[in-house]
């Protein structure tokens, strides 16, 4: 018996091998070098028009005719909003979850059924939720403002929030949650004490996905935060947001207000790799008191 | 011992899977055309070494291999030797029947398929002998093309046997064959194996000590990774050398 | 007290959990009633194949939107599945730990992107690329503002959701089986492709179904590079309109002209049933497989 085979089919076999590993390899290349270009293509083109005044400023009358101003209107009017809204959902998120994790039997009815909503919610596209949002903004006698973009955002950041978090509170084991039902904890107590500290790394970074989902997303703001160049001082007034700034911006003939918004469009990319850098950070140094 | 050639030849081998050694250099001949049965307590090793002799560690993340397996002289752990003639020459039977997502017909026909048999005649012959060869003609020949998951277990272990015949192996090796199939079943199982250990090498892992006095020819026993002692069945059986095999035989240790 | 905080905990949470049902619920039941007036006035037949759209005449032909939105999705779909499927094998089956450590993060990032930077990006390099490159290659004119390029960048946006759920599709296939192949004497290649593919080939087409429900309710990236030109486009180079771009660019005039609003919703109401429709195959595919693993 020989274990060399014969030239013929096996070598054959080998070359189809490697022509597919050829084929993915090219597939990875093309992702990698998508992220590249974006980023690089932003950075790049973004880094001429990016002035210190860029960012601490908002913009004095005639920006858009290319004149004096910043982007600080956007940049607080996203942060107010993103963070009003990732709030709000937290508040919803945080009590579902841990709901149908810890109320519920195994894979009980209400469970599934909520799980199901909330994953057809997480698909329902941002243009519609700001449709909805629009309607919901009309039927409450509200005008286009910080606190109906907010609610809309929360609406959108909802889904995904519950979702992530869903995610790691389904992994902790039966056995630490028994452990503290033997000690005598209610659920509640467990559910504060243990589950969350157990999962903080986990819920935390589902809040950051969130937060940067909504910083980041234009059309449910679009209908339902309006814009404005003032940085908004009550919730009843008009916002203006990154996204919807840098569209605006785009939309200018004028070529110095297009490089501003290629500059904007390099501030929202930067604030959401740093989000991202943040919560992985993040979860590296709490997973500290994770049990394993 | 004369009539037990060596067909398999273990030297010195090792296997560690990151820093843990689970096999530690065992040295051991495997009889030709003999059905030898690896046994010992659960977790020491007997899956890794069967495992072994077929290279089916290469693509375990993190397993490492020292030490040389000969098969008919020639080491299968040769950088130069070409892994998948060496795993065509061995079929694995596993714990659970593991039915490729196919037709009956297209689960034995695979093996034939992918090294180059194309001609539908030929295979329509190969699919309806190794069928027969495993017992199971008889009660799929009339649903060849239905999937294969729609069988019973005891059905898809033999279907897998079947196809691991196929692709006209020298060594069939069996990793807990029987243990999650029916006891009518098993025996079915067990007959076969003894029948065709005419014509091929059997080594089978087993943690059923009845099933071993059933079937086996040649016993090797391991213990936390350490051949212990090996020997033909009988010999083992009435006298062993070690006082772990005797315990381990009598029930002690398990 | 602290048995009746936690009963007092447990009845709010049980409320909040029916949350996320009534959400939807409210939203097909407020989309319909905005989109009742346009309705009662004219057959949905009209309203869907119409190709013609003049809100200021009272028309409103929803179909040159409809098939804006399709082609764009379609050509998405043709670009980021073959792209998708050999990055998922690849990561799944034949990269080491390390490879697919550093994937992920990239894989993170292209999905955590806005939608407005891709747009910006689209109108920097693809626009471009479109009217200078592709559409010479193929003899024909092209503004480059076109179903190609936001086909192109929406096939990019689509990359982490059908990578991300492929890959967990192959996971959940036991390494057994692959073993079983690998025994016969099976390459990878063989085996990934008689085995792993089959097992998992409900799972990646439900992937896809999910990255097609993604692409066709994306608005603004789509919004900067497609042209929004309202009429039915007849090759991948020319401009056009897809439903979320209608409703983003004339949500300004829609309180303006009687029924247009209206007609707005109607289309929101048309790409929400739409994409819960897909949504829903998507997911019941994908539990049906997760249970088949178990």
């Amino acid at each position: 018996m020989r274990l060399l085979p014969p030239r013929g089919t096996v070598a054959r076999r080998k070359m189809k091998e490697r022509f597919f590993m050829g084929l993915m390899r090219a597939s990875m290349a093309v992702v990698i070098i998508s992220l590249l270009l974006i980023l690089g293509t932003i950075i790049w083109k973004g880094l001429p028009a990016m002035k210190l005044s860029m960012i601490t400023q908002t913009p004095k009358g005639g920006y858009y005719l290319g004149k004096e101003g910043g982007i600080l209107n956007a940049i607080m009017g996203s942060l107010y909003l993103a963070s009003g809204a990732t709030l709000l959902a937290v508040i919803f998120s945080l009590p579902v979850v841990l709901y149908i994790n810890l109320y519920t039997k195994k894979n009980s009815k209400t469970a599934t059924f909520v799980r199901f909503s909330l994953d057809v919610l997480w698909g329902i596209p941002s243009i519609v939720f700001g449709a909805f949002g629009f309607l919901v903004m009309v039927f409450f006698g509200l005008r286009a403002s910080l606190l109906a973009g907010t609610i809309t955002v929360a609406l959108l950041e909802f889904p995904i929030m519950s979702r992530a978090m869903d995610e790691v509170v389904r992994l902790v084991p039966q056995d630490l949650l028994d452990a503290s039902y033997s000690l005598g904890a209610t659920r509640l107590e467990t559910a504060l004490k243990v589950v969350v500290r157990q999962c903080l790394p986990g819920i935390l970074t589902a809040v950051l996905i969130a937060f940067g989902r909504g910083i980041g997303d234009a059309a449910s703001v679009l209908f339902t935060a309006g814009f404005t160049d003032r940085i908004p001082t009550s919730l009843f007034q008009p916002a203006a947001t990154l996204p919807l700034a840098i569209f605006f911006q785009l939309g200018t003939p004028y070529p110095e207000v297009q490089q501003r918004a290629y500059a904007s469009a390099a501030v929202l990319t930067v604030l959401i790799l740093a989000i991202s850098l943040v919560s992985r950070a993040l979860v590296k140094r709490l997973a500290r008191h994770r049990i394993k | 011992m004369n009539d037990f050639k060596p067909h398999i030849s273990i030297r010195n081998l090792s296997v560690y899977y990151g820093m843990h050694q689970v096999l530690k250099d065992i040295s051991v001949d495997i009889p030709d055309k003999k059905i030898t049965a690896i046994i010992g307590p659960s977790g020491c090793g007997k899956t890794t070494l069967l495992k072994s002799m077929n290279r089916l560690l290469d693509p375990v993340e993190g397993a490492r291999v020292s030490g040389n397996v000969f098969v008919d002289g020639e080491d299968i752990y040769d950088p130069a030797a070409e892994v998948i003639s060496i795993r065509k020459k061995m079929g694995l039977l596993s714990q659970k029947p593991q039915v490729l997502p196919m037709s009956i017909y297209d689960n034995v026909a695979y093996g034939p398929r992918i090294h180059g048999l194309r001609d539908k005649k030929k295979l329509a012959g190969i699919v309806m002998h190794h069928l027969k060869e495993a017992g199971l003609w008889d009660e799929v020949k009339d649903r060849l093309s239905s999937p294969a998951s729609g069988l019973s277990v005891g059905q898809q272990q033999r279907l897998c046997l079947a196809r691991g015949l196929a692709v006209e192996p020298e060594i069939i090796l069996g990793d807990e064959p029987t243990s999650a199939l029916d006891p009518q079943s098993s025996q079915n199982v067990e007959r076969r194996l003894i029948e065709l250990k005419s014509d091929y090498t059997v080594i089978v892992v087993t943690h059923i000590l009845r099933q071993t006095k059933r079937i086996a020819d040649y016993i090797v026993f391991l213990y936390l990774g350490e051949l212990i002692e090996h020997g033909p069945a009988a010999e083992i059986f009435a006298n062993p050398k070690n006082p772990r095999t005797r315990a381990y035989l009598t029930g002690e240790i398990s | 007290m602290r048995k009746f905080k936690d009963l007092a905990a447990r009845r709010m949470m049980l409320v909040l959990t029916f949350i996320p049902g009534f959400i939807v619920l409210l939203m097909l039941f407020g989309l319909f009633g905005k989109a009742r007036p346009i309705l009662a006035v004219k057959p949905i037949a009209s309203l869907l194949f119409s190709s013609v759209w003049s809100p200021l005449k009272g028309q409103f032909g929803l179909w040159p939107f409809i098939m804006g939105t399709l082609w764009v999705t379609f050509v998405a779909l043709i670009l980021a599945a073959p792209v998708s499927l050999f990055t998922a094998v690849y990561l799944s089956e034949y990269a080491p730990r390390w490879i697919r450590e550093f994937m992920k993060p990239i894989i993170d990032l292209l999905a955590g992107i806005p939608s407005v930077v891709y747009g910006v990006w689209g109108l920097l390099l693809i626009v471009p690329l479109v009217s200078k490159v592709l559409a010479p290659l193929f003899g024909v004119y092209s503004s480059g503002y076109s179903i190609l390029a936001a086909g192109i960048v929406l096939a990019i946006m689509i990359f982490p959701t059908i990578i991300h759920v492929s890959i967990e599709v192959f996971a959940s296939i036991s390494y057994q089986v692959r073993e079983a192949s690998y025994s016969l004497g099976a390459t990878k290649y063989e085996t990934v492709r008689h085995v792993v593919l089959r097992k998992g080939a409900q799972g990646f087409l439900a992937s896809v179904v999910l990255g097609l429900s993604r692409a066709f309710g994306e608005t603004m990236a789509v919004l900067m590079v497609v042209g929004n030109i309202p009429k039915a486009p007849k090759s991948v180079f020319d401009g056009a309109a897809t439903l979320p771009t209608l409703i983003a660019n004339n949500y300004g005039e829609m309180m303006t002209i009687p029924q247009y609003d209206s007609a707005l919703m109607l289309s929101a109401l048309v790409l929400l049933l739409v994409v819960l429709f897909f949504n829903v195959l998507a997911r019941f595919i994908l539990t049906r497989v997760e249970r088949r693993a178990e």
